[in-house]
């Protein structure tokens, strides 16, 4: 169980990228956080990860407060991010360094496969493609076996048929680790595909707007009409979250909201 | 390096076609064929220009009266006691000049207070031309090996200190996140992430000052040595053999290349994983 109590973030310039955040996230729940540019996806998520310090309010994973990066919790960053200086296995096992030598390969080996990669092992980054890319430092993010596994924009560089592979090697992952995952997204149809939750956030100060909720059957098709009936809930809670408004609602009051 | 790639399978070991494609064009003896075609030219072209009696090769000996100086030389051994001399200097002057550079810029790079008391400092004393210092050394050190040796090692400082200095205040602050959120200590962060990232431009730093390392080599053996290739030079000079002179230069290519190519042969294993221009170039 992750929850995020009242947080807030004011930058050092005095922008307020986040202002008294509350959210409750269940474990193995994937819950996609999604709005305009400039709504603090990014900056709660570092928050989360422990990489920025909150001005106000905390973060407690299962009992424990997060105050700097966490074992528990992994991040898949916008960018591959990958060590250029290391090959494909070498940047999967980098965060499991301390592990005995054998369970490391095991455990790379195993990640590797899970995202199609195992022939790619001995490679170098530059050799792979952006997906590619993409998919080791998922694994990355999954050898490391975290409870909580977020991701800024992961896919966000990627073609639209990449994109669809990279979410079923994800939920994949997903099903056999079962992580809670917070996913940032500007993409409506990626979390429509993804996510248990959308959170539609808006900006200045970035706050949660409206929270919909996607109980739709695994795997997702795209075209089902329940995906595009989510799609356009969505895609109206967005346009609501983009209008001006006196002060927002707290999500557990707006939230609710189906199809 | 513990973190070392573990191979997983042996099929893995397919290299990067995109060089030899490329090379495929002209193959890798025909290109150094190539670029022996100008000098090889020049040089034949000037023997056949002396031996026609066209000009009398007095002041620029033909390549045949070059080599038999450059024989006699290595055969009587005087050669290899002058190349051995110079190599100690600019060996002792780059690992004293290199060493220093490396722990200047290390440090003023990681330590801001530490920069700001020191760096303008060097970067003035940067400025000075460093044959300017030759008066002031051999003052203080005499005129034997050491200000030889000092003279070179403040060549090769400074290159290496600007470039390492350089390489550690751009290291990617993205690559270092990685690091953060993998919870590596202080000491791991450096190790695993820091030293790999700015182990390229520290690398080609080092050859920068290797080169200067050469390039001050001359001057501290023009200003006074009794053996050496720089003495080989101004011994020439002063008894008028310009073969000799060609013999010593065309030494100090040889010697200076065979340096680089070691320095590089030495180091590339360290950076083969780097993406970078050089084969397209």
């Amino acid at each position: 169980m992750l929850s995020i109590e009242s947080l807030s973030k004011t930058y050092a310039d005095g922008t307020r990228a986040l202002d008294g955040i509350d959210l409750a996230v269940r474990s193995a729940e994937i819950v996609a956080l999604i709005g305009g540019s400039g709504c603090g996806k990014t900056t709660l998520l570092r928050l989360v990860a422990g990489l920025d310090r909150p001005s106000a309010g905390r973060i407690v994973l299962d009992g424990e407060a997060i105050t700097r990066p966490h074992p528990g919790v992994g991040l898949v960053f916008q960018e591959p991010r990958l060590l250029p200086w290391l090959d494909v296995a070498g940047n999967v096992g980098f965060g499991i360094d301390g592990l005995p030598r054998r369970e490391r390969a095991e455990r790379v080996a195993h990640a590797l496969e899970r995202v199609g990669l195992a022939e790619h092992a001995g490679r170098w980054p530059r050799e792979l493609s952006g997906g590619q890319q993409q998919r080791v430092s998922i694994a990355r993010a999954f050898v490391a076996s975290p409870r909580v596994l977020l991701l800024d924009e992961p896919f966000s560089a990627l073609d639209a048929f990449t994109r669809k592979d990279l979410h079923s090697h994800l939920l994949a992952l997903w099903e056999e680790v079962r992580p809670t995952v917070i996913i940032v997204t500007h993409d409506v149809g990626e979390a429509v595909a993804l996510a248990d939750r959308a959170i539609v956030m808006r900006p200045r100060p970035g706050r949660l707007d409206d929270t919909v909720a996607l109980p739709l059957r695994r795997p997702r098709e795209p075209a089902a009409p329940a995906s595009e009936a989510a799609t356009r809930t969505i895609l109206a809670a967005l346009d609501r979250s983009l209008r001006p408004r006196e002060a927002s609602r707290a999500p557990e009051l707006a939230g609710g909201s189906s199809f | 390096m513990s973190s070392s790639p573990v191979a997983l399978t042996p099929a893995d070991e397919q290299p990067v076609p995109a060089a030899s494609r490329r090379s495929a064009f002209l193959g890798g003896g025909a290109r150094a064929a190539l670029g022996l075609l100008l000098p090889l030219g020049l040089a034949l072209g000037w023997e056949i220009a002396v031996a026609a009696g066209l000009s009398s090769g007095r002041l620029l000996p033909p390549p045949s009266r070059i080599a038999a100086a450059l024989w006699a030389l290595a055969a009587s051994g005087e050669l290899w006691m002058h190349v051995e001399a110079t190599l100690i200097r600019v060996g002792l002057g780059f690992a004293f000049g290199a060493s220093a550079g490396i722990l200047a810029g290390a440090l003023t790079a990681t330590l801001p207070p530490l920069r700001w008391l020191v760096d303008p400092s060097l970067q003035a004393l940067r400025a000075v031309p460093s044959l300017a210092w030759v008066p002031l050394f051999i003052l203080w050190f005499g005129i034997l090996e050491t200000p030889k040796v000092a003279l070179i090692a403040v060549g090769v400082f400074f290159p290496v200190y600007i470039g390492v200095a350089g390489a550690i205040a751009s290291v990617d602050r993205k690559l270092v996140e990685v690091g953060r959120i993998f919870r590596l200590s202080r000491w791991a962060l450096v190790r695993r992430i820091l030293l790999p990232a700015v182990l390229p431009a520290t690398l080609t730093a080092l050859r920068t000052g290797l080169g200067l390392g050469f390039l001050f080599v001359v001057a501290a053996e023009l200003m006074g040595a009794s053996e050496g290739l720089g003495y080989l030079l101004l011994d020439g000079q002063q008894f008028s053999k310009p073969d000799q002179i060609l013999a010593a230069i065309i030494s100090f290519a040889v010697v200076g290349k065979a340096a680089d190519a070691a320095l590089v042969a030495l180091t590339n294993p360290l950076v083969r994983w780097q993406d970078t221009a050089r084969e397209t170039l």
